[in-house]
């Protein structure tokens, strides 16, 4: 049923696609399709090896080594999370810019008056976004890998060191193997924000198959055509995804011994104490500082100029409730789903799994546009029948009381859920289960009494997830909301439509801030490890 | 349905509507925009301390019309307002909107700004100009000329999918033709200092920043900047440039519009009326002219003094509704030439 859910806005759709639109492919075949293609192949390959390299060595480096400030870098890896990718590509573009402080700088270091005399490549580029959005996606990586790398039994490694293998090749040999599901997990979280990605995308001048559609759409004002564009494009996600899932399908992923202790790690001192701290700081300090703190001078310089607006509080607290309120709705269905999964490993079940993950892969505001199809015309549905039997006008309900809005949410963060939860639940062995069973719980209770505290870890980095995106989303939430209800996003969008980035500058900074609540919240579950 | 689920459908949807009758009670109108809301918020308080009545706004940017044809009859937009004349046409193509038969309306606003089954009424509109560096020798430019191998390398310009480019586009296709408009656009694009891109305003820094030395831009911005009302920096973009205003061989400068339209099923209708004839009269019409910089529809409004320095402006003779016709072909030649890529 939960499946279903996802499936409405998506044969919505497929109507939409159905009313036809002359002339389109041609077009596309001829002009469109083999840059956006090209383009949009080169980006997720360049995201997808930069999320992979930069999460799973950064889970590494705080799970296998010691070294001062391991800790805070521990929690301070996740906090990218926060950042939306367009507000870091609009920070960047601006440091970056000739005006710039950096250019500036280098102008001042070789003695160059003028930025007509010289100038940095810009930032407007391939290379640009790909940079920009790896430094700002891998903890999508990071998150679900160090999980699995902490609870992964320290017996396993010590046996193979005293195999005698070497820390790198127990690293090669042993921990990456066992991490491929939830660094498979991670990468494709990161590439399908990636492929959903239109302001970062748009600022650094990347023409993706995205923004073909929303080119198609809103400047031809051709929804078939967008929709039929979707909807290849999303063929083409599910047959990558189903690819990764074929390719490992043999494998599997549990060890006897869950509850083992996690391997002791090697300390490190000194330099090399140092030059760890240095490397693992340097994800944080690309996608999280650098841009944190631009907005934070931005902001503090727009304070000064025009003082604080009442409604920012207003609409921060509308962003916190949605957002907690959507997570918790996330969760549940998602556990449902995963662990009806795993119970009920039947053809019918699995494929509800893989349909449940679908909103995900579809881009943000051509997914919000079925969901609005389906939720505006059930409120019709709804207006004509308290007409008929009350005699009330009801107007829309439930896009009046932000339902839709929910709906939305729960439609397109679902695989996150989905994804992170099934890989905590892959790494319980299966005896737990018929143990469980065999000792007389019943199937909900073995789902409380085993995999729930089992994957406690799994299931707050799940939600950690679905909450930070939710927060960050816009196109539903622009297109779904209620009559003056804003969000920090909403706002803060407004202002950037209107091209006055200066005043979003605090409406930035607080989806930043607003952001980092559950990060903390995530990093004090995880210390103690997850089951522990 | 069983009895019980009847019943507790029916008490759900007596429950909400007790919770929205509260707000139903005072005069109010519900308003549907893609205008941001910093541009119309100073209008909207405006209009409600003029007259009492209380606007309730939702800004939807794309979407607003897809989302008025959903609602369908339950909608409770009253007023549609947009900024491009393309989305105004749109409502009308999609039945959304309904005709206004108003002597204010008519009056203030000319012709060839509105719709000519009175559907939707221009509110303002601003011109689509060129920035050039202040120490530029240029003191006049048509459109045309943007092509010219002279300025190679020198000229800056947003997504070329932009609707305030398809919008001129579109106006070349009007005078020139199809295939005029693609080698013009080929020819500007080999005139690139950089990636189509970023927004208007970036012309003018990108110009002090020394990327290029000319830029397409709409011509409000120029006030926003040197107002300083975005603080110290952007006066200085502002400050970069000077701003010409091109014109079409043989025609006059290219001019899009900001208007708004009644919605087919309003249930505020004469309050949307009294909106829209609100939005024209001489006091709202100096407000968009000080709060936005924009040139006013009603035919001798005031201008601003910072936007009468830019010059005469004579508008365009192709109309408004010849142009919108072109839309999809110049957004297909923007692909076609690969502008953006």
């Amino acid at each position: 049923m939960i499946a279903g859910l996802v499936l409405l806005p998506v044969l919505a759709l497929l109507w939409q696609a159905a009313q036809g639109s002359a002339g389109l492919w041609s077009h596309l075949a001829a002009n469109v399709l083999p840059h956006a293609i090209s383009q949009t192949v080169m980006l997720l390959a360049g995201v997808g090896v930069l999320v992979a390299v930069i999460g799973t060595s950064c889970a590494w480096l705080v799970t296998a080594y010691d070294f001062p400030g391991r800790r805070v870098l521990e929690w301070a890896l996740l906090l990218p999370l926060a950042v939306p990718t367009y507000i870091v590509a609009y920070a960047y573009l601006d440091l970056l810019h000739p005006l710039g402080p950096v250019q500036g700088a280098i102008r001042a270091i070789l003695g160059y008056d003028s930025p007509r005399d010289f100038r940095l490549p810009d930032i407007r580029s391939m290379a640009g976004a790909i940079f920009l959005l790896s430094f700002v996606l891998y903890p999508y990586v990071y998150l679900p890998t160090r999980a699995m790398f902490m609870t992964q039994a320290a017996n396993l490694v010590e046996v193979s060191r005293a195999l005698g293998t070497t820390r790198g090749q127990v690293f090669r040999r042993v921990a990456l193997p066992l991490a491929r599901p939830a660094i498979a997990v991670g990468v494709s979280l990161a590439l399908m924000e990636t492929l959903n990605d239109i302001g970062a995308s748009e600022f650094l001048g990347v023409r993706s198959l995205t923004i073909s559609i929303y080119t198609t759409w809103v400047t031809r004002s051709d929804l078939p055509g967008a929709a039929q564009i979707s909807l290849a494009m999303l063929l083409l996600v599910v047959a990558l995804v189903s690819l990764e899932r074929w390719a490992r399908r043999r494998q599997r992923y549990s060890t006897n011994a869950q509850r083992g202790r996690s391997f002791a790690p090697r300390v490190l001192s000194g330099r090399a104490g140092i030059a760890a701290f240095a490397l693992g700081s340097l994800p944080v300090l690309l996608g999280f500082l650098i841009p944190a703190l631009y907005l934070s001078i931005e902001a503090w310089r727009r304070f000064q100029f025009a003082g604080l607006s009442d409604v920012l509080l207003t609409e921060a607290r509308n962003t916190f409730l949605l957002s907690a309120i959507a997570t918790v709705a996330v969760l549940v269905c998602g556990v449902s789903i995963a662990y009806a999964a795993r119970i009920f490993p039947r053809p019918g079940v699995l494929a509800a799994q893989r349909i449940a993950t679908l909103g995900y892969a579809m881009p943000g505001t051509v997914l919000a546009l079925g969901i609005l199809i389906v939720v505006a015309g059930l409120d019709r549905q709804i207006a004509k029948l308290a007409e008929n039997w009350l005699g009330l006008s009801t107007g829309l309900i439930l896009i009046g009381s932000g339902v839709a809005l929910g709906y939305a949410y729960l439609a397109r963060f679902l695989a996150i859920s989905v994804g992170s939860v099934e890989a905590g639940f892959s790494r319980i062995p299966r005896s737990y289960d018929q143990a469980s069973r065999t000792l007389g719980h019943g199937v909900s209770g073995t789902l409380w009494q085993v995999h729930m505290p089992l994957s406690r870890g799994a299931m707050a980095a799940a939600g950690l997830l679905v909450f930070v995106d939710c927060m960050k989303e816009l196109s539903a939430t622009l297109l779904l909301r209620p009559l003056n209800f804003e969000t920090l996003a909403t706002h803060l969008y407004g202002e950037a439509a209107r091209g006055t980035y200066e005043d979003a500058a605090l409406a930035a900074l607080a989806i930043v801030l607003v952001g980092l609540l559950p990060v903390i919240l995530l990093a004090r579950v995880g210390r103690g490890g997850p089951g522990s | 349905m069983t009895r019980s689920i009847q019943l507790t459908s029916a008490i759900a949807i007596g429950a909400a509507t007790l919770a929205s009758a509260g707000a139903v009670s005072a005069q109010e109108l519900n308003l549907y925009t893609s205008r941001e809301p910093g541009l119309v918020e100073p209008l909207l308080e405006a209009f409600t301390e003029a007259t009492g009545i209380e606007v309730n706004t939702v800004f939807l940017k794309d979407g607003l019309a897809e989302r008025v044809e959903a609602e369908g009859e339950a909608s409770p937009a009253d007023v549609l307002m947009a900024v491009d004349v393309g989305k105004l046409a749109d409502f009308v193509e999609k039945g959304l909107t309904q005709p206004v038969e108003s002597e204010v309306l008519n009056a203030a606003v000319p012709e060839n700004l509105r719709d000519p089954g009175n559907q939707w009424f221009a509110l303002s509109t601003r011109a689509r100009v060129v920035y050039a560096a202040k120490d530029l020798d240029l003191d006049a430019i048509t459109y045309e000329d943007l092509a010219d191998p002279k300025w190679k390398g020198k000229l800056c310009i947003r997504s070329g999918q932009h609707p305030y480019n398809t919008g001129l586009i579109s106006a070349y296709i009007a005078h020139h033709g199809a295939e005029a408009a693609e080698e013009w656009l080929e020819g500007m694009k080999a005139n690139l200092a950089r990636k189509a891109g970023g927004g208007d305003r970036d012309g003018a820094k990108d110009i002090l920043g020394g990327i290029c030395d000319i830029a397409v831009a709409n011509s409000y911005y120029v006030g926003r900047m040197r107002s300083g009302a975005g603080g110290e920096e952007q006066k200085e973009w502002g400050d970069a440039i000077k701003v010409i205003l091109p014109t079409f061989e043989g025609g006059g400068t290219h001019v899009n519009i900001s208007g708004a339209a009644v919605a087919k099923y309003a249930g505020n209708k004469d309050e949307a009326v009294q909106l829209l004839e609100y939005l024209v009269s001489d006091e709202a019409q100096k407000i968009y002219a000080e709060a936005n910089f924009e040139h006013p529809v009603k035919p001798g409004a005031p201008v601003d003094p910072m936007v009468a320095s830019f010059g005469e402006l004579t508008v365009d003779s192709v109309p408004l509704t010849e142009i919108v016709t072109y839309r999809k072909e110049a957004s297909e030649l923007v692909d076609k030439v690969g502008f953006d890529n």
